[in-house]
């Protein structure tokens, strides 16, 4: 996030939700929104294809298709720019690249995108007026927005609309991607991705590369690795050969599970370091036992940058360990002696090698944690980037976007667009909450979400079992009848192994720049059994 | 700023203030039942009563605001009465089942009913109303013969999570919290936060998950982050015998800079799995496609082993590890570390898009 969550309660005076569904999948966020919009008078634009909790209270609600989003961005910027609601000044001081942008989104017209997006033109221009007048405005977007093949596009669009109307940089105007997992900000910020140590320094930037040589003292690799989605391709082709899987769930949460499942049982040596005997581990050669949360000391990176403590309450069951002292362990009995007598000693040395967090200590951190960058030990944190429009890069830079339609759009043999996402009561692959006893026994299976008028066309009724499938294969799911959506989308959720939905997505054809999946738009079908 | 007397000390309070505020800033403590910081003033239960003088009526230290030369008391002998026949008041319709009750200990009613030494109301003459305590649902016990009537829960589910499930039904001795047409909770737009039971300053409102798992004084409150979505939200996790039996509130902003103590289902609900009897408690080694326990070194070294004649064969970049949005930053930092100081590639991930 480039803004702090406690704004979206106060300062946002609009708050744009474009592919996030906050009240069930960052509760406490939606709160905060649904506080702002009913008792402080902010205005709500929603653009998902499900009519979700936030919609029923939008200002402006656009169902649009999955996969339209460049279309709708565009043709958002497209009127602001026409009715002269682009905030000229900003543009002229604080960007570069209007010109090219501006020529692209001139053809979007709102009757254009309305043929896309099935969103009426009218309420493309009410939206797009909202944004740009209200007041200081907040765009947040999530998967819905990121897991499609044109995903890096998407995300671009909507820096495209924030910086036409100068909406950067001050309390309670921003672009905040709201993060799906509690240390998913941390795992990047700490370099766990193929092109950057800590704090995103790059790996093929000499420099880099030499004060972590030096500091780790051992000669690092200077090409960029491979990203998980290209992993798995790999290890089906039989380049990768052995993978240690530590705290995921693969054959759960990737796409194409079939493709997943192949690539691997290819490997030579699978290691799978997590605390529970998930999908992914059966398959593994040798399983370590990790701690929980609960069961060591650390600390998490949520999504608004903030660093915050974790705390042992209890002892990890059985002979389970923490997983940095597995590394540890194992690092040692590989050669090279990894020591450290707490977590708190790793994180100085986290700190020493990491600019943004060269400022924090687990002294500090105690209360409030603090926000990154945060440089040096008397900085209080940073709860807005790019403040007053003085961006990170210099200039901020718009992006001249077209729409590109999805890798599967609907044909005969597989009419309607299957769609997938997460309940407010299961997290991710269900390895947890499945094990939790009132949130399994609430929801305990998935179901596929089917509008009544394809329900009625397709004669199949609420409850009742059917066949979904894409090309990639199918499952069986109860369905349950809901006008929440659109009558050519259908959705479910992708926690439940028992009818587990990754089965039926793609990886051929994944985001070129992000590597991320298009779960949001497959190809499918509904059979009767 | 004004000036006021308070048990006879003479004090400056900013204007605006309420009685309450200028005693809380001046150390001079106040019983209070439906008062909430947090939210919207009630000034319902009147336990908060002050006496001032030139001024007929006690007044209600939470809603009345702080006046230029008020001469208040806030323990007088008459206050003192008044607020026991309160609490006989709100106690003729509170089942004072304490002894089984799991706020037992950490219940303000309670303490209150201690202090003032009320042991049975004499406003029962008509019985009390007995609820049935039936609500299916796997999160909440909503025990209305233990409701006090302060409209916490109402007001934190209404301004708090912004669900509006639940209100005030009937009037005076019949009034009862009640979702619409007094239904299921899972049939209302309840969304099971908990935040009721975070403001209920009695055992009306428990957590079904950690019933009978040990009281407030039993258990140690560790301070930490859920370990669900990305939003951060601060918690406490209770633990007794080094066991995990539930999650609290922390609500002061100082420690809990994101939520404020407003948790959601997952959060609150969601800690269980920590005991699961699924749970891996030894490494596991696969041998002929069946796995068998092993020990740490026998397991470690296998993997040392295996890694490392793989990339003797094949080269460093046929390895590649997945590390993990659920560990910490001190894992992850770990990980890659280990990635491309021991294994020597920069093939390192996790499931940031996924």
């Amino acid at each position: 996030m480039t803004n702090s969550i406690g704004e979206l309660e106060k300062d946002a005076r609009c708050i744009f939700v474009i592919g996030s569904n906050p009240t069930e999948n960052h509760p406490v966020i939606g709160m905060k929104i649904k506080k702002n919009v009913l008792y402080n008078g902010a205005k709500l634009i929603v653009a998902d294809a499900r009519y979700t909790d936030l919609a029923s209270i939008a200002d402006v609600y656009m169902p649009h298709l999955p996969g339209s989003d460049v279309a709708l961005l565009n043709a958002m910027i497209n009127v602001i720019i026409s009715e002269g609601l682009a905030d000229q000044k900003f543009i002229e001081e604080h960007t570069e690249g209007y010109e090219e942008m501006a020529k692209v989104v001139s053809k979007y017209t709102p009757e254009y995108a309305e043929t896309i997006t099935g969103v009426p033109a009218e309420d493309i221009r009410k939206a797009a007026r909202l944004y740009a007048q209200s007041g200081p405005a907040t765009i947040c977007y999530a998967m819905g927005l990121t897991q499609h093949s044109t995903g890096t596009d998407n995300v671009k669009s909507v820096c495209n609309l924030a910086m036409v109307t100068g909406n950067i940089g001050r309390p309670g105007a921003g672009v905040d991607p709201l993060r799906g997992q509690n240390n998913v900000q941390g795992a990047c910020d700490m370099g766990c991705l193929p092109n950057v140590y800590t704090g995103y320094q790059a790996v093929t930037n000499e420099a880099a590369r030499a004060k972590f040589e030096e500091a780790w003292k051992v000669k690092l690799p200077d090409k960029n690795g491979l990203t998980l989605t290209e992993t798995i391709n790999k290890a089906h082709h039989g380049e990768i050969k052995a993978l240690y899987v530590m705290g995921e769930n693969p054959m759960m949460s990737d796409p194409d599970l079939h493709h997943v499942e192949e690539a691997l049982k290819n490997l030579d040596f699978l290691v799978v370091q997590d605390i529970f005997l998930t999908e992914t581990a059966q398959l593994a050669d040798v399983v370590l036992p990790g701690a929980c949360f609960a069961e060591k000391d650390g600390t998490f990176s949520n999504t608004e940058r903030r660093v915050q403590r974790v705390r042992k309450a209890v002892n990890p069951p059985g002979q389970a360990r923490a997983d940095w002292e597995i590394l540890c362990d194992l690092a040692t009995r590989m050669g090279y002696p990894m020591s450290y007598d707490s977590a708190e000693e790793i994180f100085a040395e986290i700190t020493s090698l990491t600019p943004s967090y060269a400022g924090m200590s687990y002294q500090r951190l105690e209360g409030k944690g603090l926000q990154w960058p945060c440089p040096t030990p008397e900085h209080p944190g940073t709860a807005i980037l790019h403040k007053d429009g003085n961006f990170t890069r210099g200039k901020g830079a718009f992006s001249a976007i077209e729409y590109k339609a999805p890798f599967e759009v609907p044909d005969e043999e597989y009419p309607l667009v299957l769609t997938t996402g997460r309940s407010l009561f299961h997290y991710h692959t269900g390895t947890m909450t499945r094990r939790c006893q009132a949130l399994d026994e609430h929801v305990p299976e998935a179901k596929l979400e089917v509008h009544p008028e394809l329900a009625a066309k397709l004669d199949i009724a609420d409850g009742e079992r059917v066949r979904l499938s894409t090309r990639r294969g199918s499952i069986e799911i109860k369905v349950q009848l809901t006008e929440r959506l659109r009558p050519d989308v259908v959705f479910t959720t992708f926690h439940f192994a028992e009818a587990a939905v990754n089965w039926l997505t793609q990886s051929e054809l994944l985001d070129p720049v992000a590597k991320i999946p298009e779960y949001k738009v497959s190809a499918a079908r509904i059979d009767k059994i | 700023m004004i000036r006021l007397t308070i048990n006879g000390r003479e004090v400056e309070v900013p204007r605006g203030s309420t009685l309450l505020e200028a005693c809380q800033m001046h150390g001079i403590e106040i019983p209070t039942l439906c008062y909430d910081p947090d939210l919207r003033l009630a000034g319902s239960c009147r336990m908060c009563i002050v006496e001032c003088q030139n001024r007929p009526l006690y007044l209600a230290a939470c809603v009345a605001p702080a006046e230029e030369g008020m001469v208040i008391e806030t323990h007088s002998p008459g206050i003192i009465e008044a607020r026991k026949v309160i609490l006989e008041l709100l106690a003729a319709r509170h089942d004072f089942s304490c002894q089984t009750c799991d706020k037992n200990g950490d219940c303000k009613f309670q303490d209150y009913c201690y202090e003032y030494g009320i042991k049975e109301s004499r406003f029962q003459d008509g019985g009390r109303h007995i609820y049935t305590v039936d609500d299916p649902n796997p999160f909440l016990e909503r025990d209305y013969n233990k409701c006090i009537m302060c409209t916490r829960c109402v007001r934190a589910c209404e301004e708090i999570t912004v669900a509006r499930a639940i209100n005030v039904e009937h009037r005076g001795h019949h009034a009862k919290i009640a979702t619409a047409f007094d239904g299921y909770l899972e049939d209302s737009p309840c969304v099971f936060c908990g935040q009721c039971i975070m403001v209920c300053p009695t055992g009306a409102l428990t957590s079904k998950v950690s019933a009978g798992k040990g009281r407030a004084f039993e258990v140690d409150r560790v301070l930490t982050t859920c370990t669900y979505c990305g939003t951060g939200c601060t918690l406490e996790l209770n633990v007794k015998d080094d066991r995990v039996v539930g999650v609290s509130s922390n609500r002061d902003e100082n420690w809990s800079p994101v939520n404020k103590g407003a948790l959601c289902v997952k959060g609150r609900f969601g800690w269980d799995f920590i005991n699961s009897p699924d749970r891996l408690t030894t490494p596991l080694i696969k041998e002929n496609g069946e796995f068998r326990e092993a020990s740490w070194d026998e397991a470690l070294d296998l993997v040392a082993r295996r890694l490392q004649e793989v990339k003797d064969q094949y080269g460093p970049d046929s390895l590649a590890f997945f590390s993990s949005a659920r560990v910490t930053n001190e894992e992850n930092y770990l990980a890659q570390k280990f990635t491309r100081a021991v294994l020597g590639t920069n093939n390192v991930d996790h499931c940031a898009r996924l």
